[in-house]
């Protein structure tokens, strides 16, 4: 079995899902001959044809308000934002029908659909190319918000979404798109949308992220390992709705979060967890919820970026100053 | 049944592929000053934009968007605006912004990933450089509009792509120069591609001029790569918006001639033969044949010419590459007129952390 990439399981489980059923389509901007600026949908076209692999026109409206037409005609796209940053002219289609199509029409009507974009920064990527917008879309009821940190859960998850009854935004962290690559069984298994995964296990500290930001998570356990410090590691994955089951499990062992997101940090996800952590682990937790995040400002230009990103040295210094409480 | 409208759209070319001019070209076209003008700044265009190439293929600049073909369609629009006029461009119009007085080291700051390019030298009125498709359309008709507000003689000018044509923004900007009868020339650089998507796919109409039509705009297409047509096209619309006459949509058909941006491969979706034949009817070539004809520039002028651009741009690259990073704390001092309590904490969190690691 051949070992891919996040990317290439991307493509993987749209091309699995494709074959599997014929209502599956994928619509975007240059997605099919050119395989998308990233090539998540390399080969599709040729595999597919352009009944259902579709270019559309440069029009981000078009895009998100033809897929809610299709959906709600029982036909399941998969529509793509070519980047993070263009996703805002969507949101008109996705907040006022895709996500409330069944709740106003009482269930006659809904919206099986997939809308994909690489989301993150880190790539030394132009203006508009590197924007953490999950928190955004997690506040609309009637959304599922997906963010894979690997080639196995990038398969599984999609399949999952795609699959999925009602519309589901799957974010794909664009920095860790090639990072590693493992075996990836073509088996069509789907993935759980309303779980999150313990990648590490460890007493002293909960660290809870998702997305590309795994990999300097996941970094900063290593580096606390030979102080003798146990970070546990949870990659999120379903921005919505999170798996708090498992962060109390795991809170309620450490007695310290310690949460990463690139996103800015207000309004982010991460406050919702603390608040989850407030409201129901307050007598578990022995110091207070710590958050690492993006700062409050546009991510900056190339120049400066991985000064805003989370990095391992502020993650580790924010469980010193969580491990400093006993 | 009858006949409650009809529409056409004209095309206008006065310099064809071989350097020819047409008897009907403007009067400008006689006066050599003025051709000599166009030529050596699209010729200077055209070094500064193989260098910036030569720099993002070196790994000294980001992701680059050439501007390889459109030289005619990029520097007739500078020269035919006046300063006080608006320009809201989209990303690739360098030889507009030259004209205005933009310097090429804030062109290669901004690709080179730091935000102080978009902080430049040219007209402050004008808007930087604009990565989401198509908005700074309805910008520019915007500023149209504060213009009219205000009588002042003023016009605004956006560039947008054949691919933003499709672009909701661009209908409304349209609707809205017409509905409101704004100081607006939306010019439209229709280079066959948008990205991998060809103009064919991004509509069914036969012109993207006439997208125009239906907001109530004059409308004309012009051979993109004809600088006499081109200048005789803007100065015409632009002098007509300004004196109340109404907006236009200018398509400017020409050809994109390099990859859609350095990080795109065009080999994967365009074929190298329709390229070859572009390259055919390409801007400098027809010009530069046309001052050929006159005797007033030949081989000689040209190389003497690219040894002086190529050092000007020189001087550029040296000053964007000598342009040292910016404070970190830059990121927040330009959030609002006066930093919130919010935000002053966070920058002082990054002036304490950078204290304590690099200090
Ligand atoms: C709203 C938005 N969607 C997608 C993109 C990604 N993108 C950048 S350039 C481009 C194609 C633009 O084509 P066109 O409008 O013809 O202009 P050209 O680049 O050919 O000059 C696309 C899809 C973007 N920048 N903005
Ligand atoms: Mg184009």
């Amino acid at each position: 079995m051949a070992e891919i990439t996040l990317i290439e399981a991307v493509t993987q489980a749209m091309a699995y899902e494709m074959r599997r059923d014929p209502s599956v389509i994928v619509l975007g901007e240059d997605v099919g001959v050119n395989g998308g600026v990233f090539r998540a949908t390399a080969g599709l076209h040729a595999q597919f044809g352009s009944e259902r692999v579709l270019d559309t026109p440069l029009d981000e409206t078009t895009i998100a308000g033809l897929a809610v037409g299709m959906a709600f005609q029982g036909m399941k796209p998969i529509a793509e934002s070519q980047f993070d940053g263009f996703i805002y002219p969507m949101m008109d289609h996705i907040i006022c029908h895709a996500a409330r199509m069944r709740s106003r029409t009482r269930g006659r009507l809904h919206c099986p659909m997939v809308l994909r974009a690489p989301c993150g920064g880190g790539i030394r990527a132009p203006e508009h190319h590197s924007e953490a917008p999950e928190a955004l879309f997690a506040h609309i009821p009637g959304l599922r918000v997906v963010i894979p940190s690997s080639p196995a859960r990038a398969y599984g998850l999609l399949l999952a979404a795609i699959r999925d009854p009602d519309p589901v935004i799957f974010f794909e962290p664009k920095r860790i798109y090639r990072q590693y690559k493992e075996e990836v069984p073509d088996d069509g298994e789907a993935l759980p949308l309303d779980v999150c995964f313990v990648l590490r296990d460890g007493h002293d500290v909960t660290l809870v992220t998702w997305g590309a930001h795994v990999k300097e998570t996941l970094e900063a356990a290593e580096q606390l390992a030979e102080r003798g410090v146990s970070a546990e590691v949870i990659d999120l994955a379903t921005i919505k709705p999170i798996d708090f089951d498992t962060i109390r499990e795991s809170v309620k062992k450490t007695g310290r979060c310690v949460i990463v997101h690139e996103a800015a940090r207000t309004a982010g996800i991460g406050a919702e967890i603390a608040a989850q952590l407030a409201e129901k682990s307050m007598f578990d937790l022995v110091a207070p919820v710590e958050r690492v995040t993006g700062y409050d400002v546009p991510i900056p230009l190339f120049r400066l970026e991985m000064k805003y990103l989370p990095s391992v040295e502020r993650i580790i210094a924010a469980v010193d100053r969580t491990l400093a409480y006993r | 049944m009858h006949t409650v409208a009809r529409f056409h759209i004209d095309y206008v070319r006065y310099l064809d592929e071989d350097g020819q001019l047409a008897a009907d070209a403007p009067a400008f076209a006689a006066d050599n000053a003025v051709l000599l003008d166009l030529y050596r700044r699209m010729n200077f265009l055209r070094c500064f934009d193989s260098k910036a190439v030569a720099l993002q293929r070196t790994g000294k600049l980001g992701t680059y968007a050439s501007c390889l073909g459109h030289e005619a369609a990029h520097v007739a629009i500078g020269l035919a605006m006046r300063q006080e006029d608006v320009f809201c461009p989209m990303y690739r119009e360098y030889g507009t912004q030259f004209v205005r007085g933009v310097k090429p080291r804030e062109v290669l700051m901004y690709w080179g990933g730091d935000e102080r390019g978009n902080d430049f030298s040219g007209p402050r009125h004008d808007l930087p450089w604009c990565v989401p498709i198509a908005t700074q359309c309805l910008h520019a008709a915007g500023a149209a509009l504060a213009f009219k507000l205000r009588h002042e003689p003023r016009v605004a000018v956006s560039v947008v792509g054949d691919g933003g044509t499709s672009k909701t923004d661009f209908y409304a900007a349209v609707n809205s120069a017409g509905a409101f009868r704004l100081p607006y020339v939306g010019v439209i650089v229709n280079n066959q591609w948008a990205i991998s998507v060809p103009r064919s796919a991004q509509t069914g109409a036969e012109t993207l001029a006439q997208k125009g039509i239906a907001g109530g705009l004059h409308c004309i297409q012009v051979d993109g790569n004809d600088p006499i047509a081109m200048l005789a096209v803007m100065r015409d619309t632009i002098e007509r918006a300004r004196t109340g006459g109404g907006g236009t949509v200018v398509e400017a058909v020409t050809y994109r001639l390099s990859d859609h941006t350095t990080a795109d491969d065009a080999r994967r979706y365009r074929p190298e033969e329709e390229v070859k034949q572009a390259w055919a009817r390409e801007p400098l070539k027809r010009l530069r044949a046309l001052l050929e004809a006159r005797g007033i520039w030949d081989q000689a002028r040209e190389d003497a010419f690219k040894l002086e651009a190529n050092a000007e741009v020189d001087v550029e690259v040296n000053a964007y590459l000598e342009t040292r990073t910016q404070p970190v704390t830059s990121m927040f001092d330009f959030m609002f007129a006066e930093l919130p309590h919010d935000l002053r904490e966070q920058r002082e969190e990054v002036v304490r952390w950078e204290a304590g690691h690099h200090g």
